[in-house]
C-alpha cells in the first residue's frame, strides 16, 4: 500500500441535500494540485455519482451513515473513497453495466459507466447486507506540467 | 427557479439553471412535466447555458423529456450546453441521440 501525502475523511448522513457538500468538498481538497478546470470537473462528477449510488440504493431502510475519504499521493493522484454500510450489491457485474438501474426512470444506469471514464481507476468492493467501497483515483496533471 | 418556460406559439422554451444532480431532478422533472403538460407543445427548446453541474440524473432528466415529446410527436432541442455537462451528455452518448443546437459552447479548448 502507498503511504498518501495527506488524508482527511468526511461522514454525513446519506441524504440527497448532501450530494453537492460531498462532490465540493473533494474538489476542494483535490484543488491544492492546481488541476484544470477539466481535471477538477472530471473528479467532482465522478465522485457525485459514487455518493447518489449510495444515498439512493445503500439504505432502503433506514437512514444511514456515507464515509468519504480523501487521499493525496505524492505523484499528484488524489484518491475518494466512499463507503457506505448497507444492503450491498448482489451482482456486481450487472450493477455496472452500462444502462442498468434498480432505480426506476429517475435513473439512467450511468453511473459506474461515467465513474471508469471520468477517472484513471476505479474500484468496487461489495458484499451483500455488509455495504459497498468505490474508490476513485486520478491524476491532477495540473496547469504547471500543461504550460511546461 | 431551477426551471424557468416561455411558450412562445408551439414552442416551449425552458431555462435550466444550477446543479443538475439527484438531489435536483425530481423537482426540476416534476416542473418541466408540468409545463409540458399544460402547454402541449410541438417542439421543446431546452436551453443549460446557466446549468452549473449536471451528473448523470440529468441523463435521466433527458431522456424522459425525449420520451415525452415523442409521445406527443413532437421535437426537442438542447441549447448552449456548457462543457461540463456536454461531457457527461457525450460519455452516455446522447450527443448522437438528441439534438444539439449550435456548435456547443467549448469550456476549455485544448483539453480532451
Amino acid at each position: 500500500m502507498r503511504k498518501p501525502v495527506d488524508r482527511t475523511a468526511l461522514e454525513f448522513l446519506a441524504r440527497s441535500a448532501n450530494e453537492g457538500f460531498a462532490r465540493a468538498t473533494a474538489a476542494c481538497f483535490a484543488a491544492r494540485l492546481d488541476p484544470t478546470l477539466d481535471e477538477l470537473n472530471d473528479l467532482k462528477t465522478a465522485v457525485s455519482e459514487a455518493v447518489t449510488n449510495a444515498i439512493v440504493h445503500a439504505y432502503p431502510e433506514q437512514l444511514g451513515k456515507v464515509r468519504m475519504t480523501m487521499k493525496l499521493f505524492e505523484d499528484d493522484t488524489v484518491e475518494i473513497s466512499i463507503k457506505d454500510w448497507g444492503i450491498g450489491i448482489a451482482d456486481l457485474e450487472k450493477a455496472r453495466e452500462p444502462l442498468y438501474t434498480t432505480g426506476g426512470e429517475e435513473r439512467a444506469g450511468m453511473g459506474f459507466t461515467i465513474m471508469e471514464s471520468f477517472t484513471d481507476r476505479m474500484k468496487v468492493r461489495s458484499a451483500p447486507g455488509r455495504g459497498t467501497t468505490v474508490t476513485l483515483s486520478k491524476r491532477m496533471r495540473s496547469r504547471r506540467e500543461i504550460g511546461r | 427557479m431551477p426551471v424557468q418556460c416561455i411558450q412562445q406559439g408551439r414552442t416551449l422554451t425552458a431555462r435550466l439553471s444550477g446543479e443538475v444532480d439527484h438531489h435536483a431532478a425530481k423537482e426540476m422533472m416534476a416542473l418541466l412535466a408540468e409545463e409540458i403538460d399544460a402547454a402541449l407543445p410541438e417542439r421543446l427548446v431546452l436551453e443549460l447555458s446557466q446549468v452549473s453541474f449536471m451528473d448523470s440524473s440529468g441523463i435521466a432528466v433527458l431522456l424522459n423529456l425525449w420520451r415525452r415529446m415523442g409521445q406527443l410527436e413532437g421535437s426537442m432541442t438542447i441549447r448552449h450546453t456548457p462543457a461540463q455537462p456536454l461531457r457527461v451528455l457525450r460519455a452516455a452518448g446522447l450527443d448522437k441521440l438528441l439534438h444539439f443546437e449550435e456548435e456547443p459552447q467549448s469550456g476549455s479548448p485544448g483539453a480532451e
